[in-house]
């Protein structure tokens, strides 16, 4: 039930999927998109990969587990609120640098938020599809 | 002083590893921290004795009003003194005490992060500080008391510790909230200073009931006091620690520290002092037939806590001071039996008095701590317990409300008391040796090093009670309300107290002579005093577990079909009656406006439902369902809502692809439930859509006063720096929000993952064959 056509196009949409995601994700502040949808989208990604390579492919360009994505996303939503913490200030207070970065636009707590909130999503969505199928293939 | 506590706590956190370290020279080590902070805390009592105040504060939840606002006088000074004085103490046995045992370092830890607690409780000078202490305490102790978690009882002895002093602790929080707003401020000493509103306040009676609910939970004040007894599963220095010297005494000292603040109406003296004189008499009532030391000494204990809440009760400066008296030496006297209790079951293998006897010459330096906490105990002068006693019958015959019941029931009790410590501090060292599991030897120094120091205490605080007067009164002072002097003296002359105490004491001795048959007495009474309120307590908690299990199997059968029938069908039956008595339906308005490409994409969406439902197979369905979902994701772009249409792109496109994975193990699609059965699902379906549409219809039919939706459109660049409303408010406005839904998909997603792991496991278990 491979679908080669399928699993050629797979090849070409997958790092413009996910460059896409990171597009989303940091245009969201100003722009519709966001770490919600940049994680929706970077996980639909790596799920064609899983359909149409297998589970194990889709693992190997993955940077680390799924769980660990999910506590590296839960931490660093949790830092974002902290930076505020630690400069005096309440917790999960929104605070910005003066620079402007190419691409990131300013750096500020709320990006890094909002990429806790990508690595999350894309971890929880991977976790369960990329178990869910393993059991298939089991 | 904050520094103090925050100290302890860091060093409760370091004891597991410095006990792996050094292994038994830790105990002595982690001893020093409480025995350092018993020297510092005594520098002050000259000052305080003086009417010195000190007070150290941090703000912590400033615009909630929660402070860590501490205060040294002479009420939390005494009891701070006790706490880091038998901690030290205890810390150093617990470390001999637990030899060998594979969690002592963690034991040790628990000791020190519970000093610190306890420390915390009675500087705290803010009322939400202490109740954040005071739960702390709490749970501690539910850790402590079920140390040796193998056992079932003792983990049922610790939940029932927890779940009473918790019950108690979540009726003195909304105490403290109801008397935060009676009296304007949750500071303590700004509540004494507003008493008198306080007093005139309708919350008053409200307040005032809830807290005491918490103190008489925590004090084991009857109808609580059965969690204490049982309780003694925990190991000696904790039982010495907790349940004698310090956590019990925790509702005391609330009730002392706002006694200036609440007490002296009719309602306080009315209840507090019955339920302590009640408390004193079941409490010694109940002592006397035991036959294990450490329930004997809880229950005499519970007795001990019951004089305290009745002196505290009666308000009157003499009875203020006679408690702070009683408190220090009953710290003394049974904080050293407590520990004389362990030394004995651990040197001897058991605690069944009956058969403990002539210990004496086996155990000679213990004996003598035991008999000088006994006597102490008892009421013999010169030692402090005498004095405390003087001027506990002194206070109870000179109570305003009612001496004649007081008197009685006070000189009763202690009979009863002195037959307790006499059974506890004197038959197992006396007398013919019994038949016990293990050959005794004395203990180790560092055991009965600290039952001595206690025992000796006693003596020396007795023999000079006049050097402590001072800092007794300045202790009476500051749960007064007002400055007041009181001369200790062992001798007072011959008069009515004296002639009491005498009387006491030797019907105290005869009913100590006559114990066998008091116990044989008692073992025929016990069916009788099953029925307590543990009782009551058990079969409460049994229901709630019935009640639960209940309630959860009809509402989460694990068929997903029924529990989709309860959720829709709650919803039909709670949303519509609403919808039909606001029946305000715009629909004619709301219809006229409809543009034709949302028309066709409305059609989209009805036309993928009818799909779905109709659909022969399940990918059919499946791709049915997606037509419908991604139809209204382009509804959600039509209507100007590019964020939302593109989340809903995305999800669609992952449900298709997470159907894919899971649809090759699904058995064929095929109808099994019968014909009514699918009417009634058929029905439910409509009555939903029928009332999602009125809900839609009644929403438009409402004008916007949405003050929310502007103030999120001027302030999103303003203050965030986002033009994009919807992230920001995700990101910045609601991140708290957002936190804690991002937490809760990663934790369904654990959930999904370690379910399909087990399942893979004991699949893989069945393949190998090897399942039971």
């Amino acid at each position: 039930m491979r679908s080669l056509i399928l699993a050629a196009a797979t090849r070409v949409v997958f790092p413009l999927l996910l460059l896409f995601s990171v597009f989303l994700l940091f245009r969201g502040h100003n722009e519709p998109g966001g770490g919600f949808v940049g994680g929706l989208v970077a996980a639909t990604a790596y799920a064609l990969l899983a359909l149409t390579g297998g589970v194990a492919a889709a693992r190997r360009v993955l940077p680390a587990r799924p769980e660990v994505l999910i506590g590296t996303g839960l931490l660093a939503a949790l830092a974002s609120g902290l930076v505020g913490l630690a400069a005096g200030r309440p917790f999960m207070t929104g605070l910005w640098g003066d620079v402007s970065l190419p691409v990131v636009g300013k750096p500020g707590t709320p990006v890094l938020f909002d990429a806790g909130v990508y690595l999350t999503v894309l971890g929880v969505v991977l976790l369960i599809l990329l178990t869910l199928q393993e059991e298939d293939e089991a | 002083m904050i520094a103090a506590v925050l100290t302890t706590i860091a060093v409760a956190a370091l004891a597991p590893l410095l006990e792996r370290r050094l292994g038994r020279r830790a105990a002595p080590l982690l001893a020093l921290v409480p025995a350092g902070l018993f020297v510092s805390l005594a520098r002050h009592v000259p000052e305080v004795s003086a009417g010195g105040v000190r007070t150290d504060s941090l703000a912590w939840i400033a615009e909630l009003g929660v402070s860590l606002s501490f205060r040294l006088d002479g009420l939390s000074l005494l009891m701070a003194l006790v706490v880091t004085g038998v901690g030290a103490v205890v810390l150093l046995y617990a470390g001999s005490y637990m030899k060998g045992h594979p969690r002592r370092g963690n034991l040790l830890g628990y000791l020190l992060a519970f000093l610190a607690a306890m420390l915390g409780l009675v500087l705290s000078d803010n009322l939400l500080g202490l109740f954040v202490f005071w739960e702390a305490t709490s749970l501690l102790s539910y850790v402590l008391i079920g140390f040796e978690r193998e056992k079932a009882e003792v983990r049922a002895s610790a939940l029932q510790a927890l779940l009473v002093t918790g019950g108690g602790g979540l009726a003195l929080l909304a105490g403290f909230v109801l008397l935060g707003q009676a009296g304007g401020s949750l500071e303590i000493g700004a509540l004494a200073a507003n008493a008198e509103a306080v007093k005139a306040s309708p919350l008053y009676l409200p307040a005032l009931l809830l807290v005491l609910l918490g103190a008489f939970t925590k004090s084991a004040q009857v109808p609580f006091h059965f969690w204490l007894p049982d309780a003694m599963a925990a190991p000696a220095p904790v039982s010495t620690f907790l349940h004698s010297a310090t956590m019990v005494k925790a509702g005391v000292f609330l009730l002392a520290r706002l006694h200036p603040t609440l007490g002296g109406t009719p309602e306080w003296t009315g209840i507090v002092t019955t339920v302590g004189a009640a408390t004193m008499l079941t409490g010694a009532l109940l002592a006397v037939g035991q036959r294990d030391l450490k329930r004997l000494l809880a229950y005499s204990t519970v007795s001990a806590l019951g004089s305290l809440v009745m002196l505290v009760g009666v308000g009157t400066p003499a009875a203020l001071a006679a408690a702070m008296v009683l408190l220090l030496a009953h710290a003394l006297y049974k904080g050293a039996l407590f520990l004389v209790a362990g030394i004995v079951d651990h040197e001897t293998g058991t605690r069944d008095v009956a058969s403990l006897g002539g210990l004496f010459r086996a155990l000679p330096v213990t004996a003598v701590a035991a008999a000088a906490a006994a006597f102490s105990m008892a009421g013999l002068p010169p030692l402090l317990g005498f004095v405390s006693k003087e001027l506990l019958y002194d206070a109870a015959l000179r109570a305003s409300p009612a001496p004649l019941l007081l008197v009685p029931v006070a000189v009763g009790s202690n009979m009863l008391l002195v037959a307790v410590a006499l059974s506890v501090g004197w038959g197992p060292f006396t007398g013919r040796a019994g038949e016990t599991p293990k050959a005794p030897h004395e203990a180790p120094a560092a055991m009965w090093a600290g039952p001595l120091l206690l025992g000796l205490g006693s003596l020396a605080a007795g023999l000079f009670s006049g050097a402590i007067s001072p800092f007794v009164s300045a202790a009476a002072a500051a749960a007064l309300g007002h400055p007041y002097g009181v001369k200790l003296e062992v001798w007072h002359g011959f008069n009515l107290v004296l002639a009491k105490s005498l009387v006491t004491l030797v019907v105290g001795v005869a009913l100590f002579a006559a114990r066998g048959r008091i116990r044989s007495l008692a073992g025929r009474l016990a069916p009788i005093a099953a029925y307590g309120p543990g009782r009551l307590y058990r079969a409460g908690l049994a229901g709630l577990v019935r009640f639960a299990k209940g309630t959860a199997s009809v509402l989460s059968s694990g068929s997903l079909r029924q529990d989709l029938r309860i959720v829709l069908g709650a919803t039909v039956v709670l949303a519509a009656p609403l919808l039909l008595t606001r029946a305000v339906l715009g629909a004619p308005d709301a219809l006229r406006s409809v543009r034709p490409l949302e028309a066709v994409l409305a059609f989209l969406v009805v036309a993928g439902a009818v799909a779905t439902v109709l659909a022969g197979s399940r990918l059919a369905a499946v791709v049915a369902l997606g037509v419908t979902g991604f139809g209204v994701a382009l509804l959600f772009l039509v209507f100007g809502a590019p964020d939302l249409a593109m989340t809903q792109f995305a999800v669609e496109t992952l449900s298709v692809l997470l159907f894919v994975a899971v649809l090759r193990r699904l058995p064929r699609l095929q109808s099994r439930s019968a014909p009514r059965a699918r009417a009634v699902d058929a029905l439910l379906a409509g009555a939903v859509g029928a009332v999602m549409t009125g809900l839609v219809l009644a929403v438009h039919a409402e004008p916007l006063r949405s003050r929310l939706a502007p103030f999120f459109r001027e302030s999103s660049l303003a203050l965030a720096k986002g033009r994009n409303v919807v992230n920001v408010i995700l990101v910045d406005f609601r991140g708290l929000d957002t936190l804690g839904e991002i937490t809760v998909l990663g934790v369904a997603a654990l959930g999904v993952f370690s379910l399909v792991r087990l399942r893979l496991s004991s699949r893989a278990a069945a393949a190998k064959g090897d399942r039971p």
